[in-house]
């Protein structure tokens, strides 16, 4: 299944490669692709087209992974970063960022990573006590995404409509400032992160049978727990800094994983295929779908993942709750 | 309890109606009642303004609050709010529509096509989630209402963004505030609101069933799907009038059900009948709030509540040994 998806992926890239204002055909880019194009179809592929396409993937693949962690460890079907606050905070730094210090580039990258890491320090210091319940900290996490929705709300109705349009494009999250410079600090820290969760991935499917059961095998519960939400929210605060907070790929893809496996196992890696295959499809669709406009990544989203889940959903096998 | 709670509502009402840009006296407040002059401008603000927002005060905090609890009971997820059978997005996609589209621009033109949002959602959410073998399962319910919701926020976000005007009138109402709104929003949302609530209220025992599980529930005789699309349609008539009048507010919606869990333990007919109260205290209390930090200005009931409500419901879910569902 996974060399099924990473076949999708290739795929929809190469399609990212060749759809475009400046058509090319497909020598041009197998030609541009190993240094040997014109100067422009250098430019066009080399400089615009690959960098968006690996945002896309790596964006995709993190958030889809960091949803799959989650549902696994807070052992809710409705956990994602989307949901217990993570993006949200993710949020409001960026749209402050914009609207209230004009902030770009890696000024706002490196704030939206360092506020998400520490919203969610925060939201696991407060779900903290005696230890740490996962139904408290996915309610906090709750509480802690309403805060910030307001604050967003907040700042988009009182900011001048040329702000507040450009502050809602980065809440949508796109795509549309991928570069290499932008993408390299993000696909270093993202395969870092990754492979901490190859080292994770044991003790975490020890943990879905259960907290006795984990305890029972020398898991210790509260680290291993610890660690993994970690990873998550670094996954998704890395994600985030450079697309802005893409609605929907994290919870949608955790889910499609874990349908496609059919019963047990999150699927971690599978879900980060998905969230880079539903991603590379979204930006396809928002750039090329309306032929005079292009819109924002995320608004599309939603539109491409929701009926792939939703087919999956109907089609029946929906043995696991988790 | 009860006592307690209604001394607070009833206190909450008052507040709402004196508190503002002009603070009214108790003793006009009393007057504008009793003997009510057309010329007193004090009179007119208490009839005409602070009169009708504490009214729809009241109806869109209770209609949240037992849209909220039936919301968890239905999907058996703590994290459920009253959207999560899309009718929050739905609504919207339809007030959006409706201003792109049909060109409307007043508050009470807004109404119907949130209740028609809200119920197309919801019907289009339960009729897929039907599909299959093992029919609307709590799980399937809450991701594809999730999903359905996603896929329209995808619309209305796509509209905004092509359209300045459309952006600028739905950033106001996305907010949820019930200020500005008449008699004429009031009476709008109060047949939905009403028969909503007496369903939910009726639901307890049912929502009480389902919380064991669906075999158990089926075991002690209930049917299970039944309970489900009676909880859906008060969900959708409670979470629809709410949103019509007021813009999304969800938030209250997902935490007065838990402060009502905090009080009076996990059993639905209680938690329901608390969740009437503790949403209209907190709405109108937060109303309140907004409109004396920004003076002469106002902030928004949807903003205050995630400022002071957020903050409350986690300080709630840190101290207590919390029931869950």
């Amino acid at each position: 299944m996974v060399v099924g998806l990473g076949m999708l992926v290739v795929a929809l890239g190469a399609l990212s490669l060749l759809l475009g204002k400046a058509s090319l055909t497909p020598a041009e880019v197998v030609g541009a692709l190993v240094g040997q194009g014109d100067r422009m179809t250098g430019f066009v592929i080399g400089e615009l087209r690959l960098p968006r396409l690996l945002t896309a993937v790596v964006v995709g693949g993190c958030l889809g992974m960091a949803g799959a962690l989650f549902q696994a460890t807070l052992r809710n079907p409705l956990a994602s970063p989307d949901i217990i606050g993570v993006t949200a905070s993710a949020s409001v730094v960026g749209v402050l960022g914009i609207v209230s210090f004009g902030l770009s580039g890696y000024g706002l990258a490196l704030t939206v990573v360092l506020g998400s890491l520490l919203a969610a320090a925060v939201m696991y210091l407060l779900a903290w006590r005696d230890g740490l319940s996962v139904y408290r900290l996915v309610l906090v996490g709750i509480g802690i995404a309403a805060i910030c929705a307001g604050i967003v709300s907040f700042v988009l109705s009182r900011s001048d409509i040329r702000d507040a349009q450009l502050g809602l494009v980065w809440v949508t999250g796109s795509l549309n400032n991928s570069s290499w410079d932008a993408l390299i600090p993000v696909g270093v820290s993202a395969a870092v992160i990754m492979a901490l969760v190859a080292v994770l991935r044991r003790a975490l499917s020890v943990l879905e049978l259960g907290d006795d059961t984990a305890a029972g095998l020398g898991v210790p519960i509260e680290r291993t727990r610890l660690a993994v939400i970690v990873c998550a929210v670094a996954l998704t605060a890395v994600a985030v800094s450079i697309s802005g907070p893409v609605a929907f790929v994290a919870l949608a893809s955790g889910q499609i994983a874990r349908r496609m496996l059919g019963r047990g196992g999150a699927g971690i890696v599978l879900s980060g295929f998905v969230g880079a295959v539903v991603l590379l499809a979204s930006d396809l669709v928002a750039q090329f779908a309306w032929p005079s406009l292009t819109f924002p990544t995320g608004v599309v989203t939603g539109l491409v993942g929701a009926p792939f889940l939703i087919w999956l959903l109907v089609r029946g096998r929906t043995r696991s709750e988790g | 309890m009860l006592c307690v709670g209604l001394v607070a509502l009833v206190a909450a009402s008052l507040a709402s109606i004196m508190v503002g840009a002009s603070g009214i006296s108790p003793g006009t407040v009393w007057d504008a009642f009793a003997q009510f002059d057309p010329s007193n401008t004090e009179h007119l603000v208490v009839v005409e303004k602070r009169l009708p927002r504490t009214l729809i005060g009241l109806a869109v905090g209770a209609a949240l609050g037992l849209a909220g609890a039936a919301a968890q009971g239905l999907t058996r997820n703590p994290i459920a709010d009253p959207g999560i059978l899309g009718v929050n997005f739905g609504a919207s996609l339809f007030v959006v529509l409706g201003i792109a589209v049909a060109g409307v621009t007043s508050l009470s033109g807004y109404v119907w096509f949130a209740f028609a949002g809200a119920a197309v959602a919801t019907v289009l959410v339960y009729s897929v989630s039907s599909i299959g073998r093992e029919g609307a399962t709590p799980v399937k319910l809450a991701l594809v209402g999730s999903a359905v919701s996603a896929a329209f926020g995808s619309i209305i976000t796509a509209v905004m963004l092509t359209s300045t005007q459309v952006l600028n009138s739905v950033r106001f109402w996305q907010v949820g505030a019930i200020a500005g709104r008449g008699y004429d929003v009031f009476w709008q949302m109060l047949p939905g609101f009403v028969a909503g609530a007496i369903l939910a209220l009726l639901l307890g025992r049912q929502l009480n069933g389902l919380a064991l599980g669906d075999d158990v529930a089926r075991g002690l005789g209930q049917r299970v799907h039944l309970t489900r699309i009676l909880g859906a349609v008060a969900i959708v008539l409670l979470c629809g009038s709410a949103t019509a009048a007021a813009g999304p507010i969800a938030f209250v919606g997902l935490a007065v059900p838990h402060l009502a869990r905090a009080i009076v333990g996990s059993d639905y007919r209680r938690v329901l009948l608390l969740s009437v109260i503790i949403g209209p205290v907190m709405l109108l209390f937060c109303d309140v709030i907004g409109r004396i930090v920004a003076m002469p200005g106002e902030l928004e009931v949807g903003i205050v509540t995630a400022f002071i409500g957020a903050p409350f419901f986690i300080a709630l879910v840190r101290r207590r040994k919390l029931p869950s569902l």
